[in-house]
């Protein structure tokens, strides 16, 4: 024992000495300051190689953990669109290889994969997603690797980016909507439950100021985790609010004990209906017949009656492990694929620089399952009608609203008055 | 059991630290060596776990909650440097009047990061393990305890979404201590950092190992009474070592922001917690290197197996915890020892009694 | 008052669904120190049968009383096999038990996922169990107070399975002592199992109650566990009563920090107020002189 407090202290000094080594040999990267001017570090050159007859791109879904209830149909159909487009040739006749990536519900993992898909497999592009959190992983990855990322589901907005494309509905395509049915229906209390995370917290946060506009009166919110089922309690408070209409943010499986609860304390859509923006054909099964009567705001319901929507349905009830009803966030994850090809064909080329700069012209425009969408080059979302339907006894929606005509996305709301300009200026600039 | 030269594990660690600091930087792409730099910080929690479960015979399950002591405290000085003067992105729509929180405001200062970094886990694992070992409280109920600590600091994360970013997390920082994150140089030091600190940990508990306390942590797991009989108290003997692990945790976190560019309830929470401890498992418990080399080894198979069969990986992984838990309870590590083992005592032993052998193996 | 009564219902109702997941752990780990981490998933296991029995019997008149038995055999032997493939041999170390269940939740969770739809599944609740019950001026879903006759049904089987039969007698001798009760001839390895059995048994027909609750699908096993672990820490080994005031309280504290604080904050809440209380008394409520780990 009379060594160890020599021995301890030559282990500091070698510790010590080790890190002042490592530091002083590798602290020769750029520092804050320097690149205010030569625009920073730029993106390392993209190693897609697309010589061959094939083009890579890269599928990135959660296959595993929570969120895999909910993502796993997206990435079966992302596949069925690669299917469809290589028997149809391809994109600029070269066929798809798809790289499939499990985002594991682990928003790290979503940021490491994306970078593994962009600098490993030299995708030349990334779909899926499901999450906000899952997409804000994504953001940082694709901007600094200068790649492009697809994503399929309706979002809380106040967000764009020259690397991502949305083919999900943004607030102005389906809370506002939502808000101006409800105004149509004379609604003057109005209860908003969600899930605890940044789509309900956001997509809140401006319903309340819409509808402090159309003078509705917001007379309670709520939130209880993603993976809780529980509600009673937050049911009760419905019931003491005595709302006309209950806004419903809910994701995932809470909204099963949610619908349940909330039948059980005798709420019904006679009396006070639920208007949801989570639930989808896909997840109305699971609640019977508990959730007939209520309400929900999309822009694709399986109901709609387009031709390409009859083809879309007919591929996917053919399609294997299909479990043979389509939903909204399925037809965007769906149309990815084919934005991507139509993007693709009028750059003449798979470069990320050369695709937006397609973009950018706006004449990217094709038919959807939901109807003739067209992409709004400056934001990079895509028009799409409003509905509302409503649920009936077979777990479809009766379409009973539409909107006039397609909807413009607008993710910063700057069309509408209503929305605080300095909080839209502070978010542009917190994301500049 | 005979013991392990001393020499022989310092002249591993120095291999490893060659393979790590010199070698790895070489040899690796931009993106391995950033996933490398990632299990090095698992690595770290993993070290730390291994004093205190393989040797403590604490097993800690919340250690996400250390985790996320030190990767929040780093990464709200990098979000704060990110927002410069600005109230951040994320704070903004919730309510865009309201100032910064207060508790936001010290980690402005570096100083004060760092020094949250080391005290925050310090203190609170204090408190926590002088309260619960003191009582007596051990074993599965132990377990449970912290598992239960880590789930609810999770959920209180998620939920303050204005605070702490909630279930989103913290991400996109752009400095680390005035350093661009963008550069490929930056995040080669970045990387060293993490790496160098991951030998220094593994020198730290070589000479814990090694001293007194290690002697007498190893004799309070076996037998805790003996231990109080011979006039020591074994709650302070545990609350060392569990401060330790803690501090190790904090520190991989710190180190996990700048390398993953964000951090998440979801790192600290149940399952996280537990997959720390898979590696250990899988390593070696009570061994210097195995805690370390299976943590780095289970991340490896999240990254490259979990690409290849991305559904079977969770079968693998399971399979992992049953297979090594079952019959290796010692982990790879005791693999060697235990091959020439059975070959010396040729093959009279049925199975049983030599995993009840290897059990023993650890009270030596 | 008008606030409170609903919501001491609604935490009773819940605190019987924690009961009932409880239940079996209390068994094994009182008995045989186990810590099953898949027991959430035998919870899951429980709730898919009874979607299953649904798709054979229409009439979920019908069909969840038939699926509360069988679920108690399909999670019961689930539990079986898991304690004759794994947990037997590793009685000695039984933390270790805890760390190799948890490869078997992680197992059984996607297999479950990929087996059945992503997005869970229906299980229809019973016409006789919608609406509510008015009465004392109050307005009773009849679903939470099914729930608490549940586990009440539940708690008096297993209490009186426990006094009354031999094999009850030979399970309070193991746990009391296992040695002695070895050496007065009683096979503790076959209690071993049928203890395991009926616990993983009961997760089976909590699964049933919770099903018409929640989601069924492969995540719901999680949301369970460690609740209810906090359960069994708090209750006190080895006893009934401790875990069943235990399960009332947490579910009591959930749904009153629910209903005056928020959602998410609940559980934080009450999570901290169990950990708090096991500072305070370490060996839970009440507990029997036992040689297990506690």
């Amino acid at each position: 024992m009379s060594t160890t407090s020599k021995r301890r202290r030559a282990l500091v000094a070698t510790g010590a000495i080790a890190t002042t080594i490592t530091l002083a040999l590798a602290g020769c990267g750029a520092r804050a300051g320097d690149d205010t001017s030569g625009g920073g570090p730029t993106a390392a050159a993209s190693c897609v190689d697309t010589s061959g007859s094939t083009v890579k791109l890269g599928f990135l879904n959660s296959l595993t953990g929570g969120m895999a209830i909910s993502e796993k149909t997206v990435s079966n159909v992302l596949h069925m669109a690669a299917d469809e487009i290589n028997a149809g040739g391809g994109i600029l006749g070269k066929k798809i290889e798809y790289v499939q990536e499990d985002g594991a519900t682990d928003w790290p993992t979503f940021a490491e994969k994306t970078e593994k898909l962009l600098t490993q497999d030299c995708v030349a592009a990334i779909f899926g997603g499901w999450t906000s959190s899952s997409r804000k992983a994504v953001k940082p990855v694709v901007e600094k690797l200068n790649g492009l990322f697809f994503y399929p589901v309706q979002y809380e907005g106040l967000e764009s980016s020259p690397n991502i494309y949305y083919t999900g509905a943004t607030t102005n395509q389906q809370i506002i909507p939502a808000m101006d049915f409800l105004a149509s229906k004379g609604v003057k209390k109005l209860f908003l439950a969600g899930s605890d995370y940044v789509f309900p917290r956001t997509a809140n946060a401006i319903i309340k100021l819409y509808a402090a506009k159309l003078g509705i009166q917001i007379v309670g919110e709520e939130y209880v985790p993603l993976d809780k089922d529980d509600w009673t309690s937050q049911v009760a408070k419905i019931v003491a609010a005595k709302p006309d209409f209950v806004f419903n943010t809910i994701n995932g499986s809470s909204n099963v004990g949610f619908i349940k609860a909330y039948y059980d304390a005798g709420l019904t859509p006679a009396k006070t209906p639920i208007i949801s923006v989570s639930i989808a054909e896909e997840e109305a099964p699971a609640m019977g017949h508990e959730v007939t009567g209520n309400y929900a705001s999309w822009n694709y319901f399986q109901s709609l009656k387009t031709p390409t929507n009859s083809k879309f349905i007919q591929s996917w009830k053919a399609y294997p492990n299909s479990s043979g009803v389509t939903s909204d966030p399925m037809e965007a994850a769906y149309i990815s694929l084919y934005l991507y090809k139509s993007l693709v064909e009028a750059a003449g080329s798979f470069d990320v620089d050369a695709v937006n700069a397609a973009a950018k012209k706006n004449t990217i425009t094709f038919d959807a399952p939901e109807g003739k969408v067209t992409l709004d080059g400056k934001n990079h979302h895509i028009s799409k009608p409003g509905h509302i339907g409503r649920i009936n006894a077979d777990n479809q929606f009766d379409i009973v609203w539409a909107s006039d005509a397609f909807i413009k996305p607008d993710p910063y709301l700057e069309g509408y008055d209503w929305f605080p300009a300095d909080i839209r200026k502070q978010l542009v600039g917190a994301a500049g | 059991m005979t013991k392990p030269k001393p020499w022989l594990s310092l002249s591993g660690i120095g291999v490893f630290a060659v393979l790590l600091l010199a070698v790895a930087p070489l040899v690796l792409t931009d993106h391995w060596l950033n996933n490398l730099g990632k299990y090095c910080c698992w690595a770290i929690a993993a070290v730390g776990i291994g004093l205190a479960w393989g040797r403590g015979g604490m097993l800690v399950m919340g250690q996400g909650v250390f985790f996320a002591l030190g990767a929040y405290s780093m990464a709200m000085h990098l979000t704060l440097e990110t927002a410069g003067d600005r109230v951040p992105g994320f704070m903004v729509l919730y309510d865009p009047l309201a100032p910064l929180p207060a508790f936001w405001e010290p980690f402005r200062s570096t100083a004060f990061t760092l020094l949250a970094i080391v005290l925050l886990p310090v203190v609170l694992a204090g408190v926590l393990g002088y309260a619960l070992f003191k009582r007596g409280v051990k074993g599965a109920y132990f377990a449970i305890l912290s598992q239960a600590l880590a789930v609810a600091l999770a959920t209180l994360i998620s939920s303050t979404i204005r605070e702490t970013g909630g279930d989103t997390g913290l991400s996109d920082f752009k400095y680390f201590f005035g350093f661009v994150l963008n550069d490929p140089a930056n995040k080669v030091m970045v990387y060293l950092i993490a790496a160098a600190l991951l030998v220094m940990c593994l020198l730290a508990v070589w000479q814990l190992y090694r001293s007194r306390f290690g002697e007498l942590l190893v004799a309070t797991r076996d037998a805790e009474e003996r231990v109080r009989f011979l006039g020591y108290d074994p709650a302070n003997v545990k609350l060392v070592a569990f401060v330790f692990s803690a501090l190790m945790a904090s520190i991989g976190g710190a180190m996990f922001v700048p390398i993953v560019g964000i951090i998440t309830p979801a790192e600290i929470g149940a399952a996280a917690s537990i997959l720390m401890i898979a590696g250990v498992a899988f390593g070696g418990r009570a061994s210097l290197f195995g805690p370390a080399l299976g943590a780095m080894a289970v991340g490896w198979g999240q990254s490259s197996l979990g690409s290849t069969w991305p559904e079977s990986w969770t079968y693998i992984l399971g399979l992992l915890f049953i297979v090594v838990i079952l019959f290796l309870p010692n982990g790879l590590s005791s693999l060697p020892a235990r091959f020439a083992r059975t070959r010396r005592s040729a093959a009279q032993q049925p199975a049983p009694a030599i995993a009840t052998a290897e059990l023993e193996g650890v009270r030596s | 008052m008008d606030v409170l009564i609903p919501q001491l219902l609604n935490g009773s109702a819940q605190g019987a669904l924690l009961l009932l997941a409880a239940l079996g752990l209390s068994l094994t780990f009182g008995q045989m120190g186990v810590i099953n981490m898949a027991h959430g998933e035998f919870l899951m296991i429980g709730a898919f049968t009874a979607y299953l029995v649904q798709r054979v019997i229409d009439s979920s008149d019908v069909s969840i009383p038939v699926a509360l038995p069988v679920a108690f055999v399909v999670a019961g032997l689930f539990g079986l096999l898991l304690e004759v493939a794994i947990i037997r041999w590793m009685y000695r170390r039984p933390l270790d038990t805890l760390l190799c269940t948890v490869g078997v939740s992680l197992i059984l969770q996607q297999a479950a996922l990929q087996i059945f739809p992503s997005q869970g599944v229906p299980v229809e609740k019973p016409h006789w169990l919608d609406g509510q019950l008015n009465s004392f001026g109050y307005n009773w879903p009849l679903r939470q107070l099914f729930t608490i006759l549940l586990a009440a049904f539940c708690v008096a089987t297993l209490a009186a399975w426990l006094k009354y039969t031999s094999f009850g007698r030979r399970i309070r001798a193991t746990v009391h002592n296992r040695d002695l009760a070895e050496t007065s001839g009683i096979s503790t390895r076959t209690v071993d199992r049928i203890t395991f059995f009926v616990g993983s048994g009961l997760a089976g027909v909590a699964g049933v109650a919770a099903s018409l609750i929640g989601g069924t699908n492969s995540q719901m096993g999680t949301q369970y566990i460690i609740a209810a672990f906090l359960v069994v820490a708090a209750g006190g080994i080895g006893q009934l009563k401790g875990t069943i005031i235990a399960a009332w309280a947490v579910g009591v504290a959930l749904s009153c920090f629910a209903y005056w604080t928020t959602g998410s904050l609940a559980q934080v809440l009450a999570f901290i107020l169990v950990i708090v209380f096991l500072q305070l008394r370490p060996q839970g409520l009440f507990t029997v002189r036992t040689r297990s780990l506690a």
